[in-house]
């Protein structure tokens, strides 16, 4: 027991006497170690950045549309030749509206109608849309036949393109879709006001196109609206009553472990997986349709559980046990406390959980590609059970569509993804901080 | 009637038995509500869940079980030539029936008469009315497709009846127990009790229903292919799931997928570990809280972005930047400016993959770093220690379990996750070591086998599930490995 401990040996002494324990060195390392803990960090943030401003510098061009805004003359010569629509009405419905649309372009240009090459060119500024777009105007009103009307018809999407200024006008004629000549009349129509761009409503409206200028994400945001829904009204119920039952009534054995595991588990099962069992569940076995909200909504439900269950857990567990404890001691039932006391305490936090639930959700789209809302859906759905495309799921048919326009598009739409999200997390901090309360 | 107007008159039954059970037990007890065991309101509840609950569960057996009786009623009047052929004739011919059922709702009464039997004048009339026939319908077929439209009808008007009289005699049943002495909180509670524990149970149905789905299907698969061709096939060639191609003709080979899904896991690793490490490390020790309460949320917003969008941002950014680059740095070098970076690689994918999986690294690891006790921290600093000493000597020593557990859930993640490699990392399957080629997954695998027309029946479709249930099998595995291990860790410190 009379041993002293020994001097460290074996580090050298300085010129000075005192001993080098390579503090510069340490410290050297010390900053080292920090400037890398600070550079992964904002590795991390710029590539937010990165990709926020890659799509938005992108996307939000996808907000505005060119119009070409002419007076239509709506010839009865091309319209209905043999003045037959009284007796037919199918007449109106089929009459080549594009030359109508054109010639008046024409005009406006200064192009004769017989030179068939320049008459084609001129055809090529306007869209596809404006057969649709004329005609059912002539169709809600025939008596706008033989008038000449002011229209803003829609730019083709290269026109639409080449005007925003994503075509490279530098290429060789030959080797882009806008012809020089067209370029010229873009800008004639640009200076005098006629061809310019308008806020574009289209996006938010339309349904599937293969005509990017005339594509929106309606369809899609009515399904996702349906999904959402049935997300909503099926999972917090029935999350909130699991969450219940575990948290308060559960007794510890080996039942209630191997929920508790399996809801763990459940949370961490990829996406996909559960797009197969939409997909041989409800489609296959109990023959549900596919491409339909009902269906989707139903997958994505039992997705968001697991996240609702969780976070309602936690919120139940951060009431103090001394609101229990009075109530009790008050002759509440146990069902009474939770119902009465517990569970509106609880809210906040379950409501917040639900919420962050429903953004994931919303952004899902591997299990919906499985079950068939890959569709070209042009015609709005009018019930869950019809077939329906999800925004996501959109986005992911523009992401593989080629043309040059649909990557404004598919960005425009991530735009709009983006700021639902957006909304809803800003939605769930605010409800956090408005009735959080801190026991 | 219709299902959901069956349900609207049940609901509006439960409705009035609340509101007269409520009127009842106050009645009963002379107006004291003070006599009674129970609140009124629970009274009222009692009835009507005795309205309700019976009922719905009447109507929901009977919706499950007719078709099938029915269907089973009809196919046992196959005429007995129909009945010895095979199952998928009989199928073909059954679906006929339900198609000429449907039509002949829609058909006027002379419109039938017109047509009598005459199976071709009926395709045709069918046909005008929308519904096509897929052939000349058989005299048997029309005679089945009418007590097929009779026996719905019937079905239809008992379960109509059934249903009602059982919501009724319910509600009415429950109205004449109510008495001052009777207990009907308990009875209420008991009611909400059992439907806590059924809402508890869909977590397990839902890993059952994944299970066996998968199973079922992916067993249908092995029957077509032997499971070790698809588990040690080393060429992945399905071909095409056309109708009528007859046979297994594809190569299905797991290898090849599987070697992809780990390979661009383990590069979106290598970006995401080292990041999300050190970006967890210093918000946990260095950062002041001010950095902290910023630089948090603003990675949790990485975790926030949907996969889509990480696709679409590897498909028209960072796939094209890298091939530009390659290009541009192989002119550097050699003079010939071919890039040797596809724009659909291995690295594309598994770097953007990477940037989503900081977040997971970063906040688990947070989480866990923060859980190593002050007192380990500060006997360190005390003997002097730096904080970088102090930090790589004593707190990622004694948080390295939880971390390898946290590591192990974003690798699961990584191994399952879908749209990024659907969009960025290419179809091609093949085995090879170049990250700067394209490569598949599994997942990429089954979203290109299940989209399109599908037939049920083919390998082509089926391989999906056993590619899911694969799938489904390595991340239970990591995920419980991973729980098992941040369980046992968070007990050392408790």
């Amino acid at each position: 027991m009379t041993d002293v401990v020994s001097p460290v040996s074996g580090i050298p002494k300085t010129k000075s006497g005192r001993r080098d324990i390579g503090i510069k060195r340490r410290y050297a390392a010390e900053r080292r170690f920090r400037t890398y803990g600070i550079a992964a960090l904002s590795f991390g943030i710029i590539f937010l950045m990165v990709l926020l401003w890659s799509v938005v510098s992108k996307g939000y061009t996808a907000f505005q549309q060119t119009m070409i805004t002419i007076p239509v003359e709506f010839s009865e010569q091309i319209i209905d030749p043999q003045n037959e629509r009284a007796t037919n009405p199918q007449k109106l419905l089929t009459a080549n509206y594009p030359v109508v649309a054109r010639n008046s372009l024409a005009k406006a240009l200064g192009v004769s109608v017989d030179d068939r090459t320049k008459i084609r060119a001129v055809g090529q500024l306007l869209s596809d849309g404006v057969r649709t777009q004329l005609r059912d105007m002539v169709v809600a009103n025939p008596a706008i036949i033989g008038t000449t009307q002011n229209v803003a018809l829609l730019a083709a999407g290269d026109i639409d393109s080449a005007f925003k200024g994503q075509i490279n006008l530098s290429v060789a004629e030959e080797n882009r879709k806008v012809s020089d000549l067209q370029v010229t009349w873009m800008n004639q129509l640009a200076e005098t006001g006629v061809l310019a761009k308008h806020f574009n409503t289209g996006i938010f409206v339309n349904g599937a196109s293969s005509r990017p200028e005339a594509a929106g994400v309606g369809v899609a945001l009515i399904g996702s609206f349906y999904m959402m829904m049935i997300v909503l009204v099926l999972s917090l119920p029935i999350g909130v009553a699991a969450s219940i039952y575990l948290e308060e009534f559960a007794p510890k054995n080996k039942f209630t472990d191997l929920i508790e595991v399996n809801i763990n588990n459940l949370a961490a099962v990829p996406s996909i997986v559960y797009g197969l069992l939409g997909l041989a569940v409800f489609v296959n076995f109990m023959g549900l349709p596919r491409s339909a909200s009902l269906v989707g909504g139903l997958v994505l439900t039992l997705m968001t559980l697991p996240t609702i269950i969780i976070a309602t857990r936690a919120a139940l567990k951060a009431v103090p046990p001394s609101i229990r404890a009075a109530a009790l001691g008050l002759g509440a039932s146990k069902m009474q406390t939770i119902f009465h006391h517990v569970l509106p305490l609880a809210m906040p936090g379950i409501l917040t959980g639900t919420i962050i639930g429903l953004a994931h959700a919303l952004g899902e789209t591997a299990p919906l590609l499985l079950i068939g809302m890959v569709a070209f859906v042009a015609n709005y759905p009018t019930t869950p059970l019809d077939p329906s495309t999800a925004l996501p799921v959109q986005i992911y048919m523009w992401a593989n569509e080629a043309e040059r326009a649909f990557v404004e598009r598919t960005s425009g739409a991530i735009i709009i993804l983006l700021l639902f999200l957006i909304v809803m997390n800003v939605g769930a901090i605010l409800l956090r901080r408005r009735f959080e309360r801190r026991w | 009637m219709s299902t959901s107007l069956i349900l609207l008159i049940v609901a509006v039954i439960g409705l009035a038995g609340y509101v007269l059970g409520a009127r009842r037990s106050l009645a009963v007890a002379g107006g004291l509500s003070s006599k009674l065991h129970s609140r009124p309101g629970y009274y009222g509840s009692f009835v009507a869940v005795w309205a309700i609950v019976p009922a719905v569960f009447v109507l929901f057996i009977w919706l499950v079980a007719s078709p099938t009786y029915i269907s089973s009623s009809i196919r046992g009047a196959f005429p007995e030539e129909v009945k010895a052929q095979s199952e998928a004739e009989q199928g073909l011919a059954f679906g006929m029936i339900t198609s000429i059922a449907r039509g002949m709702n829609v058909l006027s009464l002379e419109e039938i008469d017109r047509v009598g039997s005459n199976p071709v004048d009926l395709r045709a009339a069918l046909g005008a009315k929308g519904v096509p026939l897929a052939g000349d319908p058989q005299p048997y077929m029309v005679e089945a497709a009418g007590n097929l439209n009779t026996m719905t009808y019937v079905s239809r008007l008992a379960m109509t009846v059934v249903v009602l009289a059982v919501s009724g005699l319910g509600a009415v049943f429950a109205y004449r127990l109510i008495a001052p002495r009777f207990r009907a909180r308990n009875r209420v509670e008991k009611v909400i009790l059992v439907s806590l524990v059924v809402a508890s149970s869909i977590a397990i149905l839902t890993t059952v229903g994944i299970v066996l789905s998968m199973l079922t299907e992916a067993t249908r698969f092995f029957t077509h292919v032997p499971a070790w061709e698809f588990f040690f096939g080393t060429v992945w060639d399905p071909r095409f799931a056309a109708a009528g191609s007859g046979g297994s003709e594809g190569q299905f080979g797991l290898i090849p997928l599987l070697l992809g899904t780990l390979y661009i896991g383990f590069v979106a690793m290598l970006f995401a570990v080292p990041i999300g490490l050190f970006s967890a490390i210093y918000m946990a020790e260095y950062a002041s809280p001010k950095v902290r309460s910023v630089a948090k949320p603003l990675l949790e917003v990485l975790a926030g972005i949907p996969t889509i969008v990480y696709g679409f941002f590897a498909l028209t950014t960072v796939g094209p930047f890298l091939r530009d680059l390659s290009s541009q740095l192989n002119g550097l070098v050699t003079g010939d400016y071919s890039n040797f970076i596809q724009a659909q690689s291995v690295l594309t994918a598994g770097f953007v993959m990477g940037i989503m999986l900081i977040p997971y690294v970063s906040s688990l690891s947070d989480d866990i770093i923060t859980a190593v006790p002050r007192a380990l921290r500060d006997g360190s600093l005390g003997l002097g220690a730096t904080r970088s000493e102090t930090i790589k000597r004593v707190i990622l020593p004694a948080a390295l379990p939880g971390i390898v557990g946290a590591l192990l859930m974003t690798a699961s993640r990584a191994v399952g996750e879908t749209m990024i490699v659907v969009l960025a990392a290419g179809v091609a399957a093949r085995i090879q070591l170049n990250p700067f080629e394209p490569m598949t997954t599994v997942t990429v695998k089954i979203v290109n086998q299940l989209t399109g027309d599908l037939e049920f029946t083919s390998p082509q479709t089926l391989v999906a599930f056993a590619l899911g249930i694969t799938l489904f099998a390595i991340t239970l595995c990591l995920n419980i490995y991973a729980l098992y291990i941040v369980r046992k860790y968070r007990e050392q410190y408790e």
